[in-house]
């Protein structure tokens, strides 16, 4: 697309289409729905598949599904203790999700579900309320006492409490944005790049060899991105877990 | 027992003679300060949307414009603040739980 005009079109790499012609657009399911499914059917396959065996000694499938377990449940132990382990099935679920979505953007053609705010908005907002009603279902009342330390002065409350609200209700935001931005920076990143590696590959003679630079770069940006797509999900795992701290244990 | 701690301390010798040992922490150099940087301003970012949201609705639905907006905009600058300051101050077991 951008060969055509002179502007690089960057964006439209993340604008949403039905798929599976009118069976597809008459209930409105997208590309990132179609992505949603197959990075579900994926994870599936690779626990059920991969622990099927139960070898002693693991294969690759196994291996791999055991050190992904494993790493979620050393990240629950470590953050909240051993009461995290009920959060278990939640906080694996959304890491894989977010990872293997993550990954998947990353070849050619496919679609990066967590490159919309929407999408990770829905999964901070799910987190956000279960952090607050696991906090109210263990602490009850005490839960409103998170949000005026003690040992403060009490003039100061006026100040700390709205603050301390605000500070809460951004968690979700932060969590969304962070993600969505992540995936979305990087992607166009890697479309301007490859827009210029065309734009200069047809100037003539010259071209191709200039066109080595921005190729170049897009070799290493992939590379960064493979790093970037799992370092997002191992965040918002991680963060998810700190919350669960905060709202299993207030503070 | 003695030929597993033999085979644990030939393979110790062996990786440090090819420096893999010493591979994760220089990786993790590189994406952290990027990383660090990205989450605070993240973090301001986040709080001031929440605190100029929460000002236009009150505003919005008390008919008090543009009064509680300046305020909720401090307030979420404030708060934009503060989760900075707990990004960098190491959480739990430091404090009194």
């Amino acid at each position: 697309m951008a060969e055509e005009g002179k502007a690089i079109d960057a964006l439209g790499q993340f604008e949403l289409g039905t798929v599976f012609g009118p069976v597809g657009a008459s209930v409105g399911f997208t590309q990132s729905n179609l992505y949603m499914l197959i990075s579900g059917c994926l994870i599936v396959a690779l626990m059920v598949l991969g622990m099927r065996q139960r070898a002693m000694v693991p294969g690759r499938m196994q291996s791999l599904a055991e050190s992904a377990y494993g790493f979620i449940d050393d990240m629950l132990l470590a953050q909240v203790g051993s009461e995290g382990r009920r959060f278990f099935p939640f906080v694996f679920t959304l890491f894989m999700f977010i990872l293997f979505g993550n990954m998947l953007g990353l070849f050619p053609y496919a679609f990066t579900y967590t490159s919309h705010i929407s999408m990770t908005f829905v999964m901070a907002l799910t987190v956000f309320v279960l952090i607050t009603v696991v906090a109210i279902s263990l602490h009850g009342t005490k839960f409103f006492g998170y949000f005026f330390p003690e040992g403060a002065p009490i003039w100061l409350a006026p100040i700390i409490i709205p603050v301390e609200i605000v500070s809460y209700l951004s968690r979700p935001i932060s969590l969304s944005i962070r993600l969505f931005a992540n995936m979305v920076a990087g992607h166009v990143m890697l479309k301007v790049f490859a827009s210029f590696v065309v734009m200069l590959g047809a100037l003539g003679t010259i071209g191709p060899f200039i066109a080595i630079m921005p190729l170049a770069i897009n070799v290493a940006l992939i590379g960064f991105e493979v790093l970037v797509a799992f370092l997002q999900a191992y965040v918002f795992a991680i963060l998810t877990c700190i919350y669960l701290h905060d709202a299993v244990h207030l503070h | 027992m003695n030929e597993r701690e033999s085979l644990d301390r030939r393979l110790k010798a062996a990786r440090d003679r090819q420096g893999l040992d010493k591979v994760p922490d220089a990786k993790g150099a590189l994406p952290s300060t990027w990383g660090v940087g990205l989450r605070a301003g993240v973090e301001v970012v986040s709080a001031l949307v929440v605190g100029v949201g929460l000002g236009l609705v009150l505003d919005r639905w008390l008919g008090t414009w543009p009064w509680l907006f300046l305020v909720f905009f401090v307030l979420g600058a404030a708060a934009g603040v503060l989760n900075v300051y707990r990004l960098f101050t190491p959480r739990s077991g430091a404090r009194k739980d």
